[in-house]
């Protein structure tokens, strides 16, 4: 494959292997010995277009199944069915991880390539266990059809349960939830609750619906009454009008991340919801960590002065957001005074979970936390994975799950 | 100091690279308009495989005398290797980090000796 990293270069490369890719962090794993603890990783990503056509094959409208199906085929030029958007992850190809993913060879099997490739930088990293997300359906909440996000979901959740969390105990996932239709949401957790490797339920930030709105009640109680937590994960959209003003990938990425999860964690607090569902618990995904202190300084302030908009509260909403789960990555690492001050005020001892994003091009190392000075050993253990077991109830034994190389 | 053999000069292309192991380390040794640098092959950023990624010339915005954006450009004179990790971007001539000159990665002394380029370890 040829690489183009300029206007007037070219590089040839001819294979790509993940353990080559990631060998210093194999060796960070093994001085740091990551194999005394168990890590758990609460945000990773595989590209579900990949398994497309075995995805579809769970869609239960056949005229659906044959409009997706035919916009899969590799000459279906701009007919598709999922949405997509302008992004430049891989900024021009310095990334290449992106470009070459294809040329990575893995052992045969209908549903051994997600997991094979998943699994080969997970025992580089010295990750036990991960939580698995989809890559393109995280814009599926501004699909423009709300029956195909459905659809689509459904289909993904059922391929998801069925081809990989049923045989991977390594592999576990927090299942998408059409939020944009509040009664397909609720089913989704009646029917997937219980499934094998289901440790909770995800919502896809980037949306227009509030996460307080009434129809929604019914899915928390659920939740609350399975012990399911549930979580948001935060994307860009730059087809956003505000986002839009932003004409760099770097700023729509800085802030669109953060963008939607500021404005659904400020609705759950403000209208009470920690109130009405006490024991649900809330993680913030791919949000970074230091939108967190923001959010409790405005919020405490402008209570205190508006406090008859938010009657349910008994405490202040900084209190609410240190009962709740925040992933650490896109950990921001460049002041560490500021990311103390960060990690104290959230209580990230026992509120902070490692995650990790791989592949995509802003991934965090277990070493982002590991060599934190001002962390203690427990609470290293704690974020690099102690949280997330207790958290996700997840049965970890003695022995190091990783395959350390 | 030691001295490890890094490449026959005739056959170090100009633009190509190679990766020394000694001892521990990772060295990064390029060939670049004429000259050779050598680096630590460690990002400092997460540690990453530095020297391993794409070369690419710096990007610059060009403005117009009144300020206005009117495109960009590839910069003739200043080239950067690239982390494949996560993209920090490396001056091949200084070692320098391109998004903060502050920070650079440790840059090793190479000699010639004869038809063989070396680079010096320690």
């Amino acid at each position: 494959m040829e690489l183009q990293p300029n206007d007037f270069r070219r590089m040839s490369v001819e294979e790509f292997d993940t353990t080559k890719l990631l060998a210093h962090a194999a060796r960070q794993a093994k001085e740091r010995g990551y194999d005394r603890f168990p890590i758990v990783d609460v945000d990773s990503h595989h590209y579900e277009n990949e398994s497309m056509p075995e995805i579809l094959d769970y869609l239960d409208d056949p005229v659906l199944k044959q409009l997706a199906l035919a916009g899969s085929r590799p000459n279906a030029k701009n007919a598709r069915i999922l949405n997509t958007m302008v992004g430049y992850q891989d900024m021009g190809g310095r990334i290449p991880r992106y470009g070459l993913r294809n040329l990575e060879k893995t052992p045969p099997g209908k549903h051994q390539r997600d997991s094979a490739l998943t699994k080969r930088w997970m025992d580089a990293v010295g990750v036990d266990i991960a939580v698995m997300f989809p890559t393109p359906m995280l814009a599926l909440g501004v699909h423009p059809q709300v029956e195909v996000e459905i659809a689509l979901s459904r289909a993904y959740n059922r391929w998801l349960c069925e081809r990989i969390l049923a045989h991977e105990p390594r592999l576990v996932s927090m299942l998408y939830l059409p939020f944009n239709d509040p009664d397909a949401t609720y089913a989704f957790v009646k029917e997937f609750g219980e499934k094998k490797g289901v440790v909770g339920f995800l919502i896809t930030s980037t949306r227009y619906k509030p996460v307080h709105a009434n129809q929604y009640m019914k899915t928390y109680a659920l939740l609350e009454e399975m012990g399911l937590p549930i979580a948001f994960h935060g994307s860009y959209h730059w087809h956003d009008q505000a986002q839009g003003m932003l004409n760099r990938f770097i700023s729509v990425h800085a802030l669109g991340f953060v963008w939607y999860n500021m404005i659904h964690l400020a609705n759950w607090i403000i209208n009470g919801l920690p109130e009405r569902f006490p024991k649900l618990k809330v993680l913030w995904l791919e949000s970074g960590l230091a939108w967190v202190p923001f959010m409790m300084q405005r919020f405490d302030n402008e209570y205190m002065m508006r406090t008859s908009e938010a009657p349910e509260l008994k405490k202040l909403p900084s209190d609410y957001m240190r009962d709740m789960y925040f992933a650490s990555q896109p950990m921001e690492i460049t002041d560490h005074g500021l990311l103390k001050e960060t990690m104290r005020v959230i209580n990230a001892e026992t509120q902070v979970l490692y995650s990790s994003d791989y592949p995509h091009w802003d991934f965090d190392l277990p070493s982002t936390i590991y060599d934190l000075p001002f962390l203690s050993d427990t609470a290293k253990r704690n974020i690099l994975g102690g949280n997330a077991i207790r958290l996700f109830n997840l049965k970890v034994g003695a022995e190091k799950l990783a395959q350390m190389v | 100091m030691p001295e490890v053999f890094v490449e026959k000069i005739k056959d170090f292309a100009e633009g190509d690279r190679r990766i020394v192991f000694h001892d521990g380390s990772e060295i990064g040794v390029f060939h670049w308009q004429g000259e050779f640098y050598a680096y630590e092959n460690l990002c400092v950023h997460q540690g990453g495989p530095c020297c391993e990624g794409v070369i690419m010339h710096k990007v610059e915005d060009v403005l117009g005398p009144d300020k206005i954006w009117l495109g960009q450009k590839f910069s003739a004179d200043e080239a950067h290797f690239v982390c494949p990790w996560h993209g920090y971007e490396y001056d091949i001539k200084t070692g320098e980090c391109a998004g903060n000159r502050s920070l650079r990665l440790k840059s090793y002394q190479l000699v010639r000796r004869g038809a063989d380029l070396y680079v010096v370890t320690g």
